[in-house]
């Protein structure tokens, strides 16, 4: 059957290493979230529609998408900065910088949960500075949006990074040569040779801000209709042996996320093509 | 010096260079605002929350510190983590180089469709990545009552716990080996097996030393989230103290008793982790560069 699926190759292992990946893939991946769905289906569309379209359950969507896309945008707007820094700049202390860049994928969510709410909180080291004006971040929606921007960040200065060095210089000296300004070659030049990059970015943040739990429950002060957050409900509806609305919330959050990985590995495509180009 | 005409051309051809250096980059006020900025926001987000850990950590003393990362349940939270990353990192690595084999060294219908659900994990929340195993395995799942009649417990027990750590960190080593694979070629190998060598000589032998530093970095980055996952575990843990508590569920547990001195003592142990795991991973981006530089 190897024969029939593959081009000729003289190596070895083909069968061997594709059987062993397409079981293990169904075994551990595919398997157990073909569960999921199967559960939906036994759910019956009354069921599933009345425990997805509830009041609590619609505030924690809101909830969850509203701060995901808030968090995104804040690091669309700074991730693009650092990343330009980082790419373009010299100065002390930048491989520091660049690593740490890294650390909201490095740290455990837990950890980042404490931390920012420690910080955050009436007499953390910020909060103690925001709240005599009148900004209350820690177990408000502001703060799912401060939590959302910690864990989002990496996403959108990773994939900027690698586009903006690749740049063709000459694209802007032709720009500069032709009389252009230093405000018009960024908006006309650069700008679309890494819009791409920067949505997928953008994207990549959002789709890990909907589903991000740890980072968010510390800080949230989770409560119902006003700072729950669509994964707490989960885990909620579970501890209540309620499996049936907890399955129904997750395939929604789902379906999003795959629908978002589609269009990410469009952008990608996208990406791609132009670097071909 | 020189006649008044080729001082007016030297003077034209500075103002060009003038121009087009203007035209290449930032003024120095808008570079120094955008450094400003940047550090702003990293120091903000990255920077405090790093110092606060620890900060928080021996903000009771020193005492306080190593009673909460010796006492028992740490103990046994730090044994669990370490038992759950020794089954999950090998069993995802062998997993991670057959599939990159398979991948970048064959051409067959399907591959692009096999890639984009390798990576599937990537985009399921943990808290779902979590709830699929209790669905199946759970007292109400497909598979609770037998499981329950065998005295078989997964859910709210270790099995649980290693599945769904599987599930979570699944795609890293394939992810960092498909690509790096796929640009290096097959050449060696087929020179390889020319010369008569095997199969498995052929991976250690030309393979395993051309993706060393890139299965490297995926294993590093695979065990920080083996080791630090937290929302998948925490559904599937059932917070048992002493028995089926993480690291972070430790953390978690702690906080939520308002011993937040031992919980960023436990937690300043997983910043220390990240920070190796950071360190680790930049030196490896350096080693790989530096490669790609010169072959």
């Amino acid at each position: 059957m190897p024969i029939a699926l593959k081009q000729r190759s003289v190596l070895p292992g083909f069968g061997l290493t594709l059987g062993f990946t397409l079981s293990y893939l169904a075994l551990i991946v595919l398997i157990p979230l073909a569960g999921l769905f199967v559960s939906t289906a036994r759910l019956g569309f009354g069921q599933f529609v009345a425990a997805v379209l509830s009041p609590r359950v619609l505030a924690a969507y809101r909830l969850s998408f509203g701060a995901a896309l808030a968090g995104a945008a804040v690091n669309a707007v700074f991730g693009l900065i650092v990343a330009w820094v980082l790419v373009r700049y010299r100065f002390p202390g930048k491989r520091v910088l660049d690593a740490l860049v890294d650390l909201p994928f490095a740290l455990p969510t837990s950890v980042a949960g404490i931390t920012l709410t420690a910080l955050f909180s009436k007499n953390g080291w910020v909060g103690s500075v925001l709240e005599p004006l009148g900004v209350k971040v820690a177990y408000t929606p502001l703060g799912v949006v401060v939590a959302l921007t910690f864990i989002g960040l990496p996403f959108v200065v990773r994939t900027l990074q690698p586009v903006l060095q690749d740049i063709d210089p000459e694209l802007e000296e032709a720009a500069a040569s032709l009389g252009a300004g230093r405000l018009q070659t960024f908006l006309r030049v650069l700008v679309p040779a890494f819009l791409p990059a920067l949505l997928t970015g953008f994207a990549l943040a959002f789709a890990r801000g909907v589903g991000e739990y740890g980072s968010v429950v510390f800080i949230a002060g989770n409560m119902p209709m006003r700072t729950e957050i669509a994964p707490l409900l989960i885990v909620t509806k579970l501890e209540q042996y309620d499996y049936a609305g907890a399955t129904a919330v997750a395939v929604v959050l789902l379906v999003v996320s795959f629908a978002l990985l589609l269009a990410i590995n469009a952008l990608q495509g996208m990406t791609r093509r132009r670097e071909e180009v | 010096m020189g006649t008044p005409a080729t001082q007016e051309i030297a003077h034209r051809a500075q103002g060009v260079a003038f121009s087009r250096a203007s035209a290449l980059e930032e003024p120095t006020l808008v570079r120094r605002l955008l450094i400003g900025l940047a550090l702003a926001f990293l120091g903000l987000f990255l920077g405090l929350p790093l110092v606060a850990v620890f900060a928080n950590a021996f903000s009771s003393g020193l005492g306080v510190f190593f009673a909460a990362i010796t006492e028992r349940d740490a103990r046994s939270a730090i044994a669990l983590t370490l038992l759950v990353a020794a089954i999950c990192v090998p069993l995802n690595t062998l997993f991670g180089v057959a599939a990159a084999w398979a991948i970048a060294k064959f051409d067959f219908r399907g591959k692009s469709t096999l890639v984009t659900l390798i990576d599937l994990p990537f985009a399921v929340s943990p808290v779902i990545s979590g709830l699929i195993f209790v669905l199946l395995f759970g007292l109400q799942g497909f598979f609770g009552r037998w499981l329950a009649a065998h005295d078989v417990r997964i859910i709210f027990a270790i099995p649980g716990i290693v599945l769904a750590t599987t599930f979570i960190t699944f795609p890293f080593v394939a992810h960092e080996l498909i690509p790096l694979m796929e640009e290096q070629g097959s050449e060696e190998e087929e020179a390889a097996v020319s010369l008569g060598a095997g199969g498995f000589q052929i991976f250690r032998r030309v393979t395993l030393s051309n993706i060393r530093f890139g299965l490297l970095f995926g294993v590093v980055l695979l065990n920080a989230r083996a080791m630090g996952e937290f929302g998948a575990v925490s559904v599937v843990s059932g917070h048992v103290r002493g028995y089926t508590n993480t690291m972070p569920l430790h953390v978690e547990i702690l906080y939520n008793e308002y011993q937040s001195a031992a919980a960023f003592a436990v937690a300043s142990l997983l910043a220390l982790l990240a920070l190796v795991t950071l360190a680790l991973k930049a030196l490896l981006e350096w080693k790989m560069q530096r490669r790609g530089g010169v072959g």
